[in-house]
């Protein structure tokens, strides 16, 4: 499990988190929400280590990992995979060599087992054939579907997902939304998600949590997040249009 | 009064701070070398970009540089009879100076500006966050392959420029002066000693390191703007070009 306990960071003198008190549930997926620049991705970075709380703690399991760096830290980062905004796919390489990238350069892996775990994978997010091809040669849905991949190609515990369906049109993000459910289904990691995607989140996750003001100012299930009182929490999710009924979206 | 000194030392602190940050950068990247897993394939790579692909820019200059020498060299010395010198002349002022430095220089202009530009496009596009996140060190993997190649692929460029400058030398002093060719060559192998050879390689083991060390930080701490990313770009060349130069100058004093 996840847990974060009063912590709080400030970016260029500014306080961006104020004393965030969060506990990820294990095996369920999990959607914060919140205004822009409240510092969701900045909360989503704090989990896996990128980023080093000015105060308080993240506790990943039994290990606390905020003062964590090099071969400790790493370590614990063997159970994350993350998707970033921009999918940050190494435009080096072809969307192949960066979903296997992983498994050769962390498990040393080689040859044929390679093949057949990225095929997979490819074949499993809907790119099957597209191995060769450049990041530079894709739509932004399929980048997303590439980083996924390429999340998922070291079957990791924990996910954490960086507003995956930012720029693409309302079709693609379901579509990414569909797929990452669907993974989240088949092989049970802990999903953290950062998303502005109202009402969709309600439908996929099981848990919703929203930033405001530097604090965790509600976390509940996504049937309770919508019942809430609070007017303005209650503004914020309305904003995106009628609210979708749990499981509404997928399955 | 009191506010321009609590301005200077403010910016002596900075300096200080930020020569610590570029000096553990350094040594962080040369510890993670050590490491297993080791990337022999990463390092080639990056000693075919640094070396064989400036060898052509390196060769041109080195031509030219050598025949410019050799043309000032000879009407110098033919003021006073000495043009069978001109030999040692170009050789020692490729092989102590001007390989070293302009083969750095021109390393720095082609391959060291490409180096913060792609570490800083990496930054901003996070894919260095994204090694981390895969638990791979972007210092072992990214940064200590080009450490390498600069401090391996400048020295052996460094020679080819030397032989190509003493060879571009001869073309203008031999063949279109008329400097006998037996005196020009024999004037090098009496002048140049094992010492200016060894002061050579050392000063482009040195300019290589910086050249690199330098071009490395800059694009790894770039900040998140494509402007930042340009302002990088810049400061890695001037603020490579200006220690190459510095840093002949001190290693020139010590080794004579």
């Amino acid at each position: 499990m996840i847990k974060l306990i009063g912590v709080e960071k400030k970016l260029g003198g500014q306080p961006v988190l104020q004393g965030v008190d969060l506990s990820i549930p294990v095996g369920k997926l999990t959607t914060i929400i919140g205004r822009s620049g409240e510092g969701k991705s900045v909360l989503l970075k704090h989990m896996i280590g990128l980023m080093q709380p000015d105060r308080g703690e993240v506790w990943v399991g039994d290990v606390e990992i905020s003062r964590l760096s090099g071969t400790p830290l790493n370590d614990v980062r063997k159970q994350f995979a993350m998707l970033f905004q921009g999918a940050a796919l190494f435009d080096s390489l072809s969307v192949f060599e960066n979903v296997a990238f992983p498994l050769r350069e962390k498990l040393r892996m080689k040859g044929p087992e390679v093949v057949r775990r990225v095929e997979e994978k490819l074949e499993e997010v809907g790119l099957s054939g597209m191995g060769h091809k450049f990041p530079a040669e894709l739509s932004g849905g399929m980048r997303k579907r590439a980083g996924l991949a390429r999340a998922l190609v070291m079957e990791p515990e924990i996910i954490l997902f960086d507003e995956p369906t930012t720029g693409l049109d309302p079709l693609m993000a379901k579509s990414i939304h569909d797929l990452i459910v669907t993974m989240h289904r088949r092989f049970g990691f802990t999903a953290v998600m950062v998303s502005h995607e109202i009402p969709e989140i309600f439908a996929i996750s099981d848990w919703v949590a929203m930033l405001r003001k530097g604090k965790i100012e509600l976390m509940a299930t996504a049937a309770e997040f919508q019942r809430t009182t609070d007017p303005e929490i209650h503004e914020f999710i309305s904003v995106g249009g009628t609210v979708a009924l749990p499981g509404s979206l997928v399955g | 009064m009191t506010n321009v000194i609590e301005q200077l030392g403010a910016w002596a602190v900075v300096c200080v701070q930020q020569m610590g940050r570029m000096l553990l950068f350094m040594l962080s990247a040369f510890a993670w070398l050590a490491r297993p897993p080791f990337r022999f394939h990463q390092i080639m790579k990056q000693l075919h970009f640094v070396g064989y692909k400036s060898t052509f820019v390196v060769v041109l200059t080195a031509g030219f540089t050598g025949m410019v020498l050799a043309l000032q060299g000879y009407y110098s010395l033919r003021k006073f009879g000495s043009e069978g010198l001109l030999g040692s002349a170009v050789a020692l002022s490729m092989i102590r100076e001007l390989g070293p430095v302009l083969a750095a220089l021109m390393v720095t202009a082609r391959a060291g500006s490409a180096m913060t530009a792609e570490i800083g496009i990496m930054r901003i596009t996070e894919q260095i966050d994204a090694l981390d996140t895969m638990a791979i060190n972007p210092l072992q993997y990214l940064v200590a392959p080009k450490l390498v190649a600069g401090v391996l692929g400048v020295p052996l460029l460094v020679a080819i420029f030397d032989v190509v400058g003493i060879y571009g030398g001869s073309l203008v002093g031999v063949d279109l002066l008329g400097v006998s060719e037996g005196a020009y060559w024999n004037s090098i192998a009496s002048a140049v000693e094992w010492k200016d050879v060894y002061g050579g390689i050392l000063k482009s083991i040195s300019f290589g390191l910086i050249v690199s060390w330098v071009c490395c930080y800059k694009g790894f701490y770039t900040r998140q703007s494509a402007e930042g990313l340009g302002s990088a770009t810049t400061e890695a060349v001037v603020m490579s070009s200006v220690l190459i130069l510095v840093g002949d100058y001190f290693l020139t004093s010590v080794l004579l």
